[in-house]
């Protein structure tokens, strides 16, 4: 069964692509963190960390269309938490709605809060968005080793990106082997069946744990994870990082607000 | 020179399952033997116990090494273990790392992993996939890079537990031309009685823990009531050679 990528259109060929991983998880990590230190009334400031992500994506020639859908994948979440903020934050208030004797408003410090909850939750997944598909996982994950970030944690993270659609696959499977058989019976007996998949996933699971450890332990996997080094680190990719961080400190200082 | 020595193996899993009752068995250096049986009847078990996975009663003897707890890294790095299901043997991001995992774990230096990686992928003939995912791989191309990730080790004995499982004819060709090209100590577990007759000169029924016949692929292969009395079936490339 064939599944999208998770590291889509990071096949590309272009100078972002072709940039270090390492360069890149730094750039688009400062660039989160100069977003979120940033006071939510400069506008300006944030209308150029949009052009800058823009720019970058242009250059690594994925498609915007992408980009702004997938970006929208995270939007429900955001507002679930931030619809609040506006009624509950005190202040000066901007409007209200009456239900009844209960009465809800709006002030202007909540709204500016709002607002700063979204841009900033959506100019970062935009970088994410544009890390994810301008590196290819495996690289990405060599990059994150180089970075110091624990074995462990590298480890888990390969494991998911090698087992995710094989456990997909799976469950499809035995959807379909269900389905197949399917012919109606209670919503009840429905739910309980799902249950049982569960179970069995999880079981199917822990066996696949076990081979694939009994498969390493016959390669000689003694607990230490090596891999080997291929990354090297060019003039180009310093002018990359330089350019991105002179770029961001001047948007964060300079800008008036 | 005998390469496998196996005395009176015995073992039972913990759940009480007793799945080898006494094996003996010696294989020379350079044969073929295809392990033949039903399912269940302690083929993949036997296999397991090789390289010291499951560990059972009774003794095992490696290029004359016992297998015991000292010796299990040298033994791991002489027997490669090609398991059924790809998925399990591919655990890498790519291709390269998962073939380059044996011989990273053996300590060798970057330039010999990759020249190690590169001459096991040719040698399945699939140089240039080292930069592919193994999820975006087809079943027989999965089989191979499994052949390569132990190839890469060098090792002196390949167990094969059901190498032609699942896969369709072309691949299937494929894959025994490929195991028919090395020229390692092969032990193939197997129902595919076309595979064992192709590639073994040896052939060993297993039934129910047990050792029920041992011989050539000429005497054990084309004896039809031994075979179906032990659940299998003639081989019929075997009366097709006969003429």
């Amino acid at each position: 069964m064939e599944h999208s990528f998770i590291d889509r259109y990071s096949y590309l060929e272009s100078f972002i692509h072709k940039l270090d991983p390492r360069i890149k998880i730094i750039s688009f990590f400062s660039f989160i963190l100069f977003v979120v230190l940033t006071p939510p009334t400069s506008w300006s400031s944030f209308g150029l960390y949009f052009a800058l992500i823009l720019f970058i994506a242009i250059l690594s020639k994925v498609p915007l269309s992408f980009i702004l859908k997938r970006s929208l994948v995270i939007a429900p979440f955001v507002l679930m938490i931030a619809i609040f903020i506006p009624f509950f934050k005190p202040g000066e208030v901007a409007g209200g709605y009456s239900f009844g004797s209960f009465r809800l408003t709006l002030t202007y410090s909540g709204l500016v809060i709002f607002w700063n909850v979204l841009i900033k939750s959506w100019l970062s997944v935009l970088s994410m968005i544009m890390l994810s598909s301008t590196t290819k996982f495996p690289d990405l994950l060599k990059g994150l080793e180089k970075l110091k970030i624990p074995k462990v944690m590298i480890l888990i993270l390969s494991f998911m990106y090698r087992y995710i659609f094989v456990l997909v696959d799976e469950v499809m499977r035995m959807k379909r082997a269900r389905d197949s058989r399917n012919f109606g019976g209670s919503k009840f007996w429905q739910i309980k069946t799902i249950g049982n998949m569960i179970g069995t996933l999880f079981m199917r699971t822990y066996e696949r744990a076990e081979r694939v450890y009994v498969a390493m332990v016959s390669r000689g996997f003694s607990g230490e994870i090596k891999t080997i080094d291929d990354l090297h680190l060019t003039i180009r990719d310093f002018c990359f990082l330089s350019l991105i961080i002179l770029y961001l400190i001047f948007t964060r200082l300079w800008v008036v607000p | 020179m005998k390469i496998i020595e196996i005395a009176n193996l015995k073992f039972t899993y913990p759940d009480g399952t007793v799945a080898l009752k006494g094996i003996n068995l010696d294989i020379e250096e350079g044969e073929s033997v295809a392990i033949v049986g039903p399912n269940g009847s302690g083929k993949s078990t036997l296999l397991l116990q090789l390289n010291g996975i499951l560990r059972g009663e009774g003794t095992i003897r490696i290029r004359s090494l016992l297998l015991e707890e000292k010796n299990l890294r040298r033994i791991r790095s002489l027997v490669g273990m090609v398991f059924q299901d790809p998925d399990d043997q591919l655990f890498s991001p790519t291709v390269f790392d998962d073939v380059a995992f044996g011989p990273m774990n053996m300590g060798l230096s970057q330039e010999e992993v990759r020249r190690k990686v590169k001459e096991a992928l040719e040698e399945v003939e699939l140089t240039g996939f080292g930069h592919r995912s193994a999820h975006h791989l087809s079943f027989g191309e999965k089989k191979k890079v499994s052949i390569a990730t132990i190839l890469s080790t060098n090792p002196k004995i390949l167990a094969l537990d059901e190498p032609t499982s699942n896969l369709d004819p072309r691949a299937r060709r494929h894959i025994i031309d490929l195991l028919k090209g090395l020229k390692q100590t092969k032990i193939v577990a197997t129902h595919d009685m076309n595979l064992a007759w192709e590639l073994c000169e040896r052939a060993v029924i297993l039934n129910d823990g047990k050792i029920a016949a041992d011989g050539s692929r000429e005497k054990i292969l084309t004896n039809e009531p031994l075979l179906v009395k032990h659940g299998l079936e003639l081989p019929s490339l075997s009366t097709a050679s006969k003429r």
